[in-house]
């Protein structure tokens, strides 16, 4: 009798997956339409999608980049047959027309050379601190752009922001002679109060006095002519980079065992968090005139961005904070046992610990604190929302609303986005994890 | 700090009080306050010589004082002939009324985008990624803009209700107009009528007494449901088998109010077009309607992300633990899961909620009167008393989101983990 069990002696060679588990096919069923509920929310999302899309579409792709008045867009528009609200199609002339004044203001347009150069530098200034790659020479750059902006931005004689910024020069030689000859403390006065005094009583005289003997300037700005984009990047920009530094500061004193100096802290932090950015706005310009001494009136744009800096340090003094009291308690306690004074402790171990796990929430109020510079409109400000009101007095595009806003959108989202993808990219990069 | 030395038998010395560690933070305290107290004592100074300057010394007569403005969207009667307090009083009660409205929207959407975002729907994750993204990095005054020129420009004019444009929705009862939306208001045929309290004064205010009677009944239903479910626990403890609740909690809520509504003759009001507006029902103007749409919407995509991180945060072992015991999915939801996501929710979400409260000051941008709009906008105008206003409207806000912090505080004490 012949052996009928059967045993395989070759192996089958391996088949693809059915064509409903693997490539497009197979990546729609297990990611869309796996059971019912998935499949029904997949067709109200997409029902969603499309329509908005459907609307939106026609209206974005619409041939008006050359008319020059809203109704020569109209004129266009109804000769293609198109109709709806708004005409049936963007106007996008009026960007093509005002979008040098979206990004400068009234800034002269024959000097638009110098708020452009600013920001190329601010670029240059900003790569040591972004990127490990860029330059460490580029860090003097850093130093000193503060003073180059202001100076290429408003212009003016060149000798005032020379001479504020040799007040740390002279910061930094009474620190190093009075260090040698009277010991560290007296060097730690010393290079607080001269600066002071250089400022309060120096800079203005000397600065014109050597105006006066080299007259080396560039036509003066006025402040009123300053909007767009550039007044939101300068406001912004400020608060930024002013803001971090005194935060970390106001969060070491909230966290400080002197209670005279926290409880400073804690008031100043709370009162702050505690109201509306638009009424520290009120206060830079209606109340600050009246807070300092009789006459003395300094210009609305340098008062927004105190208070807008203000504002800020409050917030990221809060998230340093976090930072600070997430990190493990032994890491103070080794800093202490190594012998190290506070402010070694703070600089070498302390602070790059805390800052790193704070980065999202630092970034999150940097993105904040850019956003709300468009508060500065409510106060007559002249920032990107401002000037749309202003495009709009304008006979000529008198109605237009969605092109404007949805361009200014556009700008803010790209500022902010780019900001978050860095914030990103820095927590990969500082990861030290596994 | 390697070797502390025994303190000096000399005595105090005065150079301790800058080298000795023991003196020196009392020194940088006394420094320090001595200059903050000259830095207050020279604001101060400044402002009464500038104030001097001005022939305005600050008082506050003009609270009193008739405020002659208007304001068009209010909870309490209030005409131009009142005083300037009141007109305060009217704008802090709608930045109230805006923040509750906008905090209740945003939480409820903020929670059903933050789990979508979760969703294994690749095309509904994505969605929400976008709208998160959308809405978290363009400004809230720009979005503010945006929804009242909505609101404005598309939504039909009243007129166009007559000549059949435009319909009324949901049965002829909400009309939706460029001006704002009207909805049907809640009409009592037998009712208690209100009582008016605080007589003629600036601070006076009338109470609805059938809505003080329908909340009693509510609250004394709500406590026996809650009788009810202790019952319940306590059953099963004792026998392990838990008795059917649901239908008498719910009607225990339900039934007396429905029964109190009907023998105050509840009937609602509903909007009818009168001339070349609508009449009758609760009138929501535009501003309104735009900063409660746009406020809702921004702080739902902050609270999406608190939620998201939230549900993320718990340890995926705690609901693989609960499905080894033989818990139900949706048990292990609300007794696992969500307590210990909500730990870490909640607190964000409560900053979010004082972020909404701070951004309804915006309002001033479409003129919808609040706080900012009436003291702090057409009273400091009119009276041009800047310091007072301004600082006063500064103090509101910050009692409110003191009033907040503490609840958050007090939230955070009482769900915080008791480690050893």
């Amino acid at each position: 009798m012949a052996d009928l069990s059967f045993v395989r002696k070759e192996i089958i060679p391996q088949r693809a997956a059915p064509l409903s588990q693997t490539g497009i096919i197979g990546w729609f069923r297990k990611n869309m339409f796996s059971d019912i509920p998935n499949t029904i929310l997949t067709i109200i999302v997409g029902y969603f999608i499309i329509s908005i899309l459907g609307n939106i579409l026609p209206w974005v792709f619409s041939p008006t980049w050359n008319s020059v008045s809203l109704t020569e867009c109209r004129g266009i528009l109804a000769e293609l047959g198109r109709s709806g609200h708004g005409g049936g199609g963007a106007c996008w002339g009026v960007i093509r027309e005002r979008w040098l004044q979206l990004l400068f203001g009234f800034y002269p347009s024959e000097l638009y050379w110098r708020p452009i150069l600013a920001f190329v530098l601010l670029g240059l200034a900003l790569a040591p601190v972004l990127f490990d790659k860029a330059s460490r020479k580029l860090i003097y750059l850093t130093a000193i752009y503060p003073f180059l902006c202001f100076w290429l931005i408003w212009g003016g004689s060149i000798w005032f922001p020379v001479t504020v910024f040799s007040g740390f020069i002279v910061a930094y030689l009474g620190y190093v002679y009075v260090n040698k000859a009277f010991g560290s403390l007296a060097g730690v006065i010393a290079s607080i109060a001269l600066p002071v005094l250089w400022w309060l009583f120096i800079t203005s005289p000397l600065s014109i006095s050597l105006h006066s003997i080299m007259p080396i300037g560039s036509e003066a700005i006025e402040s009123d002519r300053l909007g767009g984009f550039m007044l939101a990047v300068l406001i912004g920009v400020t608060g930024i980079a002013l803001s971090l530094p005194i935060g970390i500061l106001l969060a070491l004193g909230r966290q400080s065992n002197l209670p005279i100096l926290k409880a400073v802290c804690v008031c100043f932090i709370e009162f702050i968090r505690g109201v509306p950015l638009i009424t520290l706005l009120f206060v830079a310009s209606t109340l600050l005139n009246i807070f300092l001494p009789p006459g003395s009136n300094f210009d609305l744009i340098l008062r927004v961005m105190i208070m807008v800096t203000l504002f800020a340090s409050a917030y990221m003094a809060e998230v340093v904070r976090g930072g600070l009291a997430a990190l493990p308690k032994g890491q103070y306690e080794a800093a202490d046992s190594l012998g190290l004074d506070y402010w070694k402790a703070q600089r070498l171990i302390i602070m790059p610990q805390a800052l790193k796990i704070s980065i999202p929430g630092i970034v999150s109020t940097f993105i904040g604190l850019f956003k709300d510079t468009t508060l500065v409109s409510i106060i007559g400000l002249l920032d990107p929302l401002g000037l749309s009101t202003n495009i709009r007095a304008d006979m000529a595009w008198n109605g237009i609303l969605w092109e404007l806003y949805g361009f200014v959108g556009l700008i803010f989202f790209i500022f902010c986005f780019s900001m978050s993808r860095y914030s990103m990219y820095l927590e990969r990069k500082l990861a030290t994890g596994h | 700090m390697t070797a502390i030395p025994d303190p000096s038998k000399q005595g105090f010395k005065f150079s301790q009080l800058l080298y000795d560690t023991r003196y020196r933070s009392m020194t940088i305290q006394i420094v320090s306050l001595i200059a903050i107290l000259l830095f207050f004592g020279w604001l101060i100074s400044n402002t009464a010589a500038n104030l001097a300057t001005l022939g305005k010394p600050i008082q506050f007569k003009f609270l009193g004082e008739p405020s002659n403005y208007d304001i068009n969207q209010r909870l309490l009667d209030y005409t131009s002939r009142d005083t300037h307090l009141r007109a305060g009083l009217m704008g802090l009660i709608n930045t109230l009324v805006l923040a509750l409205m906008g905090c209740v929207t945003a939480t409820i959407l903020g929670v059903a985008i933050g789990v979508l975002r979760l969703s294994k729907n690749w095309l509904v994750a994505r969605v929400m990624t976008l709208y998160i993204e959308l809405f978290r990095n363009i400004p809230v005054l720009l979005w503010i803009i945006i929804v009242f020129s909505i609101m404005i420009e598309t939504m039909p004019r009243p007129n166009q209700f007559r000549s059949g444009e435009a319909a009324m929705k949901l049965f002829d009862s909400v009309a939706i107009t460029n001006r704002g939306v009207y909805i049907p208001e809640p009409l009592f045929n037998g009712g208690l009528g209100d009582i008016f309290l605080l007589g003629e004064s600036s601070l006076r205010f009338g109470l609805s007494l059938d809505l003080i009677a329908i909340l009693i009944v509510l609250f004394v239903g709500l406590f026996i449901s809650k009788k009810i479910k202790t019952n319940a626990d306590f059953i099963q403890n004792e026998t392990g088998v838990r008795p059917t609740t649901w239908w008498k909690r719910l009607s225990i809520v339900i039934l007396p109010i429905v029964i109190t509504l009907w023998a105050l003759g509840f009937h609602l009001g509903y909007p009818e077009l009168k001339g070349f507006n609508f009449k009758g029902g609760i009138y929501l103007r535009n501003s309104l309607i735009a900063l409660w749409i746009a406020l809702s919407l921004y702080t739902a995509a902050f609270i999406a992300e608190n939620v998201r991180s939230g549900i993320q945060a718990v340890a995926k072992g705690q609901s693989e633990a609960a499905y080894a015991l033989g818990i139900s999915p949706g048990r292990t939801m609300s007794l696992i899961i969500l307590p210990q996501a909500l730990r870490i929710i909640i607190p964000p979400v409560i900053s979010q909620f004082l972020n909404l409260t701070k951004n309804s000051s915006l309002a001033i941008a479409v003129g919808y009167m609040d706080l900012t709009g009436t003291l702090m906008g057409i009273t400091l105008n009119q009276t041009g008393r800047e310091l007072e206003t301004v600082l006063m409207g500064m103090a509101i806000y910050l009692i409110i989101s003191l009033a907040i912090s503490t609840v958050m505080n007090w939230y955070n004490n009482s769900v915080k983990l008791v480690e050893r």
